[in-house]
């Protein structure tokens, strides 16, 4: 190793313990003026029982911030029950309104009376027994247990209801955790941000790239395997193992737990500011460290195969697209006060495009809203059918998609552990066929409540549907696995097992398109490097070795096997669609026989 | 599927892609019972990719090209044993452990083993080969102690086994007793080509120098040779890599007919009832045109397992590979090679020859002086296509047309530098001709005429 890769090692080691000891670089402490940042004037009631309960907690300094997170969540709790006892429609007025109606029929005029409304609280629970009940106004039920029943029903609905209009709703709770730990931060790390950030940040991308870069003057261009079954960081070891440990926490508190990581989002604010006038939020520190690790293991992929301009190109264009598509132009979107939108991005690995409140941010945005509407639905209906008939899904997979830009550059040191056997192959087409089904059938009830207006699909809750395809698939699934497992079963477990637009991609060039990978006559050798460095876990040898093409629905045309074949027997081309799918092929160089096998 | 009343019991000794692919072919095509042979593996692995192991690239798994599965699936029985003997009377297989098995039809696809030609020290500790899976894990028992190696005979497994050792950091010395690398096989440009391509690996190449003779140190482990010219060379591992030969010699009381090889007809048959050989043990009565009697790659032992397969299964099939094909890569340097090209041009050949301005790429096309077909070529750091090459000798295409059309045949993938343009420039210079290319690279070029 060369002194200034040493340098760039150690310079990246540190800042990444920095970037690690940087969680606990702060204090948290609640005022006055954090509480008006982080509930508005609008909502003066709630900051009211917010205070009311967390006397105790306020301007009080934590050190800890579990101890702080755990006793915001506890006066949460309190506040929920005190709110919920005050504008809860009491037994008491239950028993008045019933008394008041003790016939067949309901008469909302009746319960005129029972609530003060000259109060703003009697006012709000007037106003709810009017909007609950207004369906039964005048309507004559088969006897008085009846009307009783569904008055009992109605009013449990407006209690139940409370928090989420009145208080601190149980879905908001980790987004109020964690803007309430954010602004209340204070210590080191908030005086010394900049600091922090540049070093952090711009010294652990230096680093890496000094570790990196000085590569390219090592030995001469060609595949380089060597040791990466020897070693532990790529064959499961104990380095290995601790990426992973690490990958699966990072998603886990970033998609459930992001309180614990306000430091690192405070750290990122300033270009937040700079870059759409906003705070940053968990989303955007994402966004950065994503964009950073696919530009730095992109040149790492580089350097690897400088001996390939095909390599270099796809990873060049993995580069550019997310920077550009994925990171600045969403950020500028939201600088215009545009709907967030990746523009890249395609359903149904958006999954959530058609859903009610992103449609209705598109309309409100008026007449560009509904040009990025269409150009999601032409991406979707024309894009992806039109362009995987001329090249095959590599187009998107590994040329402009961000889970595979991530999957070929961070992910690249990871190819050769993905799953080959045909064990794998068969729970693959399953789950990934299985989660395109989901997608679809989940898009379907979300379009139907967006025009019907209603949340309930046979008898199902077609938000709950959503929540769990969010839950399960896009964070679990997409990001917990996907990336997390790199290390344990290589870089392309979302792609592979998971992505819906990958099979639906994948159905289309498996039916219809002129891409193949060409094996070259009779040429190999079956020395399996093919298979081995094959992310999506294709036996590509079992074909090579017969002499057949290979054309299989999962392969995203990273190139690797044609890389890293010894006697040049595979390649990636489109060609005319006829005969593309050899199932008898001949193995050149044999006149004896024609064989078929 | 024939009756059961016909089914015989077809051995087959040897789980190399010979072995195997008969196998594999004869239950495609037949019910016969089948098993196969082995005391070196279980299961069948690409002996080509031993090397990838050592330098970790991959796991023995990895080599395996069927999934362990595979076998009792296509009831295709594996025995691990070693055969001793065997009785061509009563049709018996003797093993080292003493047990015996019975055949219908024997198939003898034995392999090679490492050249020895009675160098002194030959047998020594950290003196080997490279060929099988014992092989590879000597190297790795005596990797850890070696500093430097001396590697003998400049082939293919030699450039293997340098590459091998230089990943454990190990400093090789290259013998070879040739004016150039492989110098049997390739013309001058081309051995000179791969020695430049081994130096700039920092392989201590020494050409024209022969092995005298090993020394041991007090454990009987090799710790020096001996040049032919006197030189001695400290070293703790020497690498014999000279050749292979037919793996016969358990065979010499059989009572089959040897020669270097096992001596077979056309049909791969012995002069032995119902006894067969072929691959690299395989040695032809009557070689094919232009090519050797002892057919030692992947590729014929692969074809030999083709066709052998018909006729066991009743369908008698001589043995007719097509042009001639070979493919290896030196370190990073990948090398092709479809039809004749020998060493020396013989009379009434020609040869044209271009070579990149960075002395790592060329392309060599030979060719009937008279009537200027295409004989065959060698290509380094281009990848070419087979069906194109094949085609184009088999139908005697002139060098004109070759070299007007050479982007047909061009398989590097999309984005690299064609250099078809610069080969038209020197053969149009060298030859006074005004040749244009005709063609592009790709398959709808290809395909759709």
């Amino acid at each position: 190793m060369r002194p200034i890769q040493t340098f760039g090692l150690v310079l990246f080691i540190l800042s990444f313990a920095t970037f690690i000891l940087a969680l606990s670089l702060s204090k948290f402490q609640i005022t006055e003026e954090v509480l008006s940042k982080v509930i508005s004037e609008k909502e003066k009631d709630k900051r009211e029982a917010f205070q009311n309960v967390a006397s105790e907690m306020m301007d009080k300094s934590y050190s800890s911030q579990f101890t702080f997170v755990a006793e915001v969540k506890e006066v949460l709790k309190k506040a929920n029950q005190n709110i919920k006892d005050k504008y809860a429609i009491s037994d008491k007025e239950i028993a008045q309104i019933i008394a008041k109606n003790p016939a067949k029929t309901y008469e909302l005029s009746k319960i005129e009376g029972i609530f003060k409304t000259e109060e703003p609280l009697g006012e709000y629970k007037a106003q709810a027994v009017k909007d609950y009940t207004n369906w039964m106004e005048g309507r004559e039920f088969n006897s008085p247990e009846e009307l009783q029943n569904n008055l009992k029903e109605a009013i449990e609905g407006i209690n139940n209801s409370v928090i989420n209009q009145k208080g601190f709703p149980e879905y908001d709770t980790k987004n109020f955790a964690f803007q309430i730990t954010k602004k209340s931060s204070k210590g080191f790390l908030v005086s010394q941000s900049i600091f922090l950030l540049i070093f952090i940040f711009l010294g652990g991308t230096l680093g890496a790239l000094l570790y990196i870069y000085p590569q390219r003057f090592k030995g001469t261009p060609g595949i380089k395997n060597d040791h990466i079954f020897q070693s532990g960081l790529t064959n499961r070891g104990a380095i290995g193992i601790s990426i992973g440990v690490f990958l699966i926490s990072f998603y886990i508190v970033l998609y459930f737990y992001p309180y614990y990581i306000t430091n690192w989002v405070i750290l990122v604010d300033p270009i937040s500011y700079a870059l759409n006038g906003g705070e940053a939020s968990q989303w955007f520190l994402y966004g950065i460290l994503y964009t950073l690790a696919i530009l730095v293991m992109g040149v790492r992929m580089m350097v690897k195969y400088r001996h390939s301009p095909y390599q270099i190109w796809r990873t060049g264009s993995v580069m550019f697209f997310q920077t550009s598509f994925a990171f600045i132009i969403p950020q500028m979107l939201i600088a215009l006060h545009l709907p967030y939108m990746d523009l890249k991005n395609i359903w149904p690995l958006d999954y959530d495009l058609f859903t009610p409140s992103r449609l209705n941010g598109f309309m409100e945005a008026g007449n560009i809203g509904y040009l990025m509407l269409s150009w999601g639905i032409i991406l979707t209906i024309i894009g992806v059918p039109l362009m995987v008939y001329f090249f095959g899904k590599r187009w998107y997979c590994s040329w402009v998609c961000g889970c595979g830009g991530l999957a070929e550059t961070l992910g690249d040191p990871y190819r050769q552990l993905s799953d080959k056997s045909l064990k794998a192959w068969q729970i693959e087409r399953y789950l990934v066929h299985g989660v395109l089904v989901f997608a679809i059938v989940m898009t379907g009830m979300m379009l139907y409540t967006f025009f019907t207006d209603s949340g309930e699909v046979l008898g199902l809750n077609s938000y709950t549907v959503k929540e769990w395809y969010g839950f399960l698939i896009a964070s679990i699934f997409a990001g917990v696995v996907g990336t997390g497992f790199y290390p344990f079963m290589g870089n392309r477990v979302w792609c592979r097992f998971g992505c819906p637009l990958a099979a639906y991609l994948g159905l289309v060039q498996r039916f219809q398109s002129r891409f193949r990978i060409t094996t070259n006559g009779g040429q190999c050798i079956s020395c399996g490097n093919c298979s081995t460095y094959c992310e999506m876990g294709i036996d590509v040898r079992w074909y090579a070795q017969r002499g057949q093409d290979i054309v299989r629905s999962s392969c995203v045309g990273c190139g690797v096997c044609s890389s890293v074949c010894p006697r040049g027997v595979l390649n990636l081309e489109n060609g005319p669609t006829q005969d593309r799918i050899n199932s008898n092929p001949i193995l050149i160089g044999n006149d004896s026989v024609k064989v078929n096998v | 599927m024939e009756a059961s009343a016909a089914q015989k019991h077809i051995v087959i000794i040897g789980n190399g892609i010979s072995g195997i692919t008969t196998a594999r072919h004869v239950r495609k095509l037949s019910n016969h019972r089948i098993t196969v042979i082995s005391g070196e593996t279980e299961h069948f692995f690409s002996r080509t990719a031993l090397m990838y192991i050592f330098m970790g690239h991959m796991e023995y798994s990895h080599i395996k090209p069927y999934e362990d599965g595979f076998w009792k699936k296509n009831r295709i029985e594996l025995k691990k044993a070693w055969v001793k003997t065997i009785d061509i009377d009563q049709k018996i297989l003797h093993f080292e452990g003493g047990e015996k098995m019975q055949y219908d039809k024997l198939v003898l696809a034995t392999g090679s083993k490492s050249n020895k030609f009675g160098w002194k020290g030959q047998d020594l500790e950290g003196v080997q080969g490279l060929y099988n899976y014992q092989d590879l894990e000597m190297m790795e028992k005596y990797a850890p102690t070696t500093r430097q190696a001396v590697i003998v005979g400049g082939g293919l497994i030699g450039v293997e086994m340098a590459e091998m050792l230089m990943t454990r950091k190990i400093a090789v010395t290259f013998l070879v007793r040739e004016d150039r690398f492989w110098g049997n096989i390739l013309p001058k440009e081309e051995g000179e080509l791969v020695s430049r391509h081994l130096l700039e690996h920092h392989i201590d190449l020494r050409l024209n120098t022969e092995l005298k003779e090993i020394i041991a140190d007090k454990n009987g482990r090799a710790k020096r040779v001996i040049t032919g010219n006197g030189e001695e060379i400290e070293c703790e591992f020497v690498g014999l890599t000279a050749g292979v030969s037919p793996n016969i010699d358990f065979l010499k009381e059989s009572g089959i007919e040897l020669n270097r090889g096992i001596l077979v007809n056309e049909y791969l048959e012995t002069k032995i009832s119902e006894v067969y050989a072929l691959g690299d043990c395989a040695e032809r009565r009557v070689p094919v045109k232009n090519r050797r009697p002892i057919e030692q790659v992947w590729y014929t032992g692969r074809m030999m397992g083709e066709v052998l397969a018909q006729t066991l299964c009743g369908k008698k099939t001589a043995y007719q590979p097509s042009e001639w094909f070979n493919s290896a890569k030196f370190f990073d340097i990948e090398y092709q090679t479809y039809g004749v090209v020998e060493a020396e041009l013989k009379e009434n050949q020609d040869t044209f020859y271009w070579e990149a301005a960075n002395g790592k790429i060329c392309l060599r096309i030979n060719y009937d002086k008279t009537t200027e077909t295409v004989l065959g070529m060698n290509v380094f750091g281009i990848r070419q296509r087979h069906e194109v090459w094949d085609k184009w000798i088999k139908t005697q295409k002139s060098i004109d047309y070759v070299i007007e059309h050479l982007p047909h045949a061009n398989f590097d993938p999309e984005f690299f530098k064609q250099y078809e343009r610069q080969i038209l420039i020197k053969y149009n210079h060298e030859r006074g001709k005004k040749l244009r290319i005709k063609t592009r690279k790709g398959l709808f070029a290809l395909l759709s005429r």
